[in-house]
């Protein structure tokens, strides 16, 4: 079904699923990124619906992968979520000076109101500061609509493009019309382009006087390009937006003009200007940051905007009616529901019990065992991004009193831990704090948290086909390490917990990994082995 | 605005199925030509958590997620999560909740979802074949034959 591309077709998909389809008929040679809530399932159905995927280590890699892609003339996708593209950020900067011959399409997946997230960073603001164009889709068809897009500015422009989703645009399904595809993209061929690629200062500084000529013209093109559209009404209030929040702005005040910014970056800004004097009020609604209200406003353009209180978490009609109205009386509350656990039976549970029963100071990180955090257990004392639990937990160690030292433990999970920590291990054996040091690695053999996907550590590639395998243990000893365990807390908690109390009291550095699958996926894991060692008895032969 | 749009709001905890129950219901106004629209949150919910999906459909939908207070029909799959969720409805909105069906007469009790969607139905005006064609699509064959018994039990008990 969802490759019928004739015109009456109508399919119901997800944001993520749109930009995956429309991937997959822009002729997208490959897709990769790293798993993280609510851009997780583009990839996933990229694959399943026929296109080539990967998971990477972590989204740095990925996007470089993607841009090796597009230098050799293919067409390339990074998928992240929001907090991802601060790690993908080294090669972003750079990928805008040396341009692109294919097209690359940078998929930042963001999580106003964070539903699972650490913080609720705006990313069109890497947009202006990368110097990348940038799209926001306000639903399923325009993921897929704006995705072709991307596609066609990347490589009429030679420069990644930035498609920003939110998490409503990524989950929500709504009606997609297939429309007809792009034109096929060239055979990958390496043409040298010693100056366009090389960024060494010299041809560093042609390349940003290079992009920013492209972004004037792009800006040139945006003021007429069909991306943006203004919905007509009485004249009398016009409202500026983008993204889900035209939606919510449609419902709410069905009579007003609406001018709907497709391509946030650059801003079309004369149109913008010439919407805002048609109209008698003019206001910006956007969620987030008052990004498309300062902008606006440094133009000289006179337009209200929202109240702060209204920046953070998700906007929705009764919001947007709020703000039309100019109330910021203390909002209602949402009644509490039942908050997240840890799994009945998951191994985290006996890890946390132990380090809460041994009054470790736990430098956390970023999985399912984040809700080690919650009673009963409480074990957790920080969490700030993938791989700061060990960094943090070093830290802590280096000048913390040698007593209050020795409780400190760096807990990790698997994906996390080759996302992140590998550097972290790294600093551990190059800069031993004098108490020596612990770390946990939560090995569950899966990334549990955002549903279940392959990583470097699993041995499996993102369709579960069996791939090159890192192991933990040897790389710790490969960097010198003696003290490598590993252990499983649910088959002897007691034992586990003696492991931690020695390791705690030896002074010296130390890996635990802590390994168990997760519950929910040990069943899939047994099929997936099943089905490796079936494919390996078939391709030898059956025994004469 | 939004005229003639029907606001459905499903909700249990993580595990029950919610998000399948809410899949069923937004494919059974897309088979029949509506405008639809499905919201729903992924990430922490998978461990046990509080879970709700909306679901709008009509002739033309804004905003996919049913604003506070507008929903016409609330469907509950665990009782705990009734109050969490009343507000949800307008006034005059039915609430469905788990008392409506009695699981012990389900072939299988993990379609307990399937079932309180048998009664919703009778109160949405689609055709049961329409319903009948979502739920055989929904679930691989090994599951159809309970979920559909589910749903006619549901569809009975109204």
């Amino acid at each position: 079904m969802l490759l019928d591309m004739s015109d009456s077709k109508r399919v119901l998909l997800s944001g993520d699923e749109a930009v995956a389809l429309a991937a997959l008929h822009a002729g997208v040679a490959l897709g990769t990124g790293y798993p993280g809530t609510p851009s997780t399932e583009i990839l996933e159905s990229f694959s399943e619906i026929g296109g080539r995927a990967q998971w990477a280590p972590n989204e740095k890699v990925a996007l470089e992968v993607a841009l090796g892609v597009a230098f050799a003339g293919a067409r390339a996708m990074a998928t992240m979520k929001h907090v991802g593209l601060n790690v993908a950020a080294d090669p972003l900067f750079t990928a805008a000076y040396t341009g692109v011959t294919g097209a690359l399409i940078v998929v930042s997946a963001d999580d106003p109101g964070m539903a699972s997230s650490q913080n609720e960073q705006d990313n069109r603001h890497y947009a202006v500061a990368a110097g990348v164009p940038m799209l926001e889709p306000s639903d399923s068809q325009e993921a897929y609509d704006f995705a072709l897009r991307a596609v066609e500015i990347s490589e009429r422009w030679r420069i990644p493009v930035l498609l920003r989703l939110t998490t409503r645009v990524c989950h929500s399904r709504t009606v997609v019309h297939p429309r007809p595809a792009n034109p096929p993209p060239r055979t990958p061929f390496f043409e040298r382009d010693i100056r366009g690629r090389v960024m060494i200062p010299a041809y560093a500084r042609l390349a940003g006087r290079r992009l920013r000529q492209k972004l004037s013209e792009i800006q040139a093109w945006n003021e007429t390009c069909p991306l943006n559209r203004v919905v007509a009404g009485n004249g009398s209030l016009g409202i500026i937006t983008s993204g889900i929040a035209y939606m919510h702005v449609r419902e709410a005040a069905p009579e007003a003009s609406v001018l709907k910014l497709g391509m946030t970056y650059p801003l079309p800004v004369e149109k913008i200007r010439a919407f805002a004097a048609g109209v008698n009020r003019c206001l910006v609604i956007e969620e987030g940051d008052p990004y498309l209200a300062d902008a606006i406003r440094a133009a000289g353009i006179k337009v209200e905007s929202q109240p702060e209180m209204y920046r953070f978490g998700e906007l929705s009609v009764a919001r947007v009616r709020r703000i039309l109205a100019g109330d910021t009386s203390p909002e209602p509350s949402p009644i509490p529901g039942k908050p997240p656990q840890l799994c009945p039976g998951c191994s985290h549970r006996n890890v946390f019990e132990a380090l809460h029963k041994l009054d470790c100071i736990v430098a956390g990180d970023i999985g399912c065992y984040t809700l080690g955090v919650l009673p009963p257990f409480e074990a957790m004392d920080s969490c700030v991004c993938m791989g700061a639990s060990i960094g943090v937990g070093l830290g802590l160690r280096h000048v913390l009193p040698p007593e209050q030292a020795r409780r400190v433990v760096s807990v990790i999970g698997d994906s996390t831990f080759v996302h992140s920590g590998i550097t972290g291990l790294v600093e551990m054996v190059y800069n031993p704090p004098p108490t020596g040091h612990v770390i946990l690695i939560l090995d569950n053999s899966t990334t549990a948290m955002t549903g279940h996907q392959e990583h470097p550590g699993t041995g499996r590639t993102l369709e579960h086909e069996p791939t090159g395998k890192v192991s933990f243990e040897e790389l710790g000893r490969s960097l010198g390490l003696e003290n490598v365990f590993v252990s499983d807390p649910s088959a002897d908690p007691g034992k586990f917990e003696r492991l931690l109390q020695d390791c705690l009291a030896n002074n010296q550095l130390n890996l635990i990994i802590a390994r168990r699958p997760c519950l929910l996926i040990a069943g899939k894991i047994k099929e997936y082995e099943r089905a490796a060692n079936q494919t390996c008895t078939a391709a030898l032969g059956e025994p004469e | 605005m939004n005229d003639g749009v029907i606001n459905i709001v499903t909700a249990g905890l993580g595990g029950q199925g919610v998000l399948k129950a809410s899949d069923i219901v937004a494919d059974v106004a897309f088979r029949s030509g509506l405008d639809v629209k499905q919201s729903e949150l992924h990430g922490m919910s998978q461990r046990g958590g509080s879970v709700s999906s909306d679901v709008r459909f009509g002739r033309e939908v804004f905003s996919p997620m049913v604003p506070s207070g507008v929903a016409d029909y609330l469907v509950v799959i665990a009782p705990d999560q009734i109050e969490v969720n009343r507000h949800q409805l307008r006034p005059g909105g039915m609430l469905i909740a788990p008392d409506a069906v009695d699981p012990a007469k389900l072939t299988n009790k993990k379609s307990f979802n399937v079932a309180l969607l048998g009664v919703l139905s009778r109160h949405l005006d689609f055709p049961e074949a329409v319903w009948l064609e979502a739920i055989r699509a929904a679930f691989p064959d090994k599951l159809r034959a309970a979920n559909v018994q589910a749903f006619a039990l549901g569809r009975k008990a109204v």
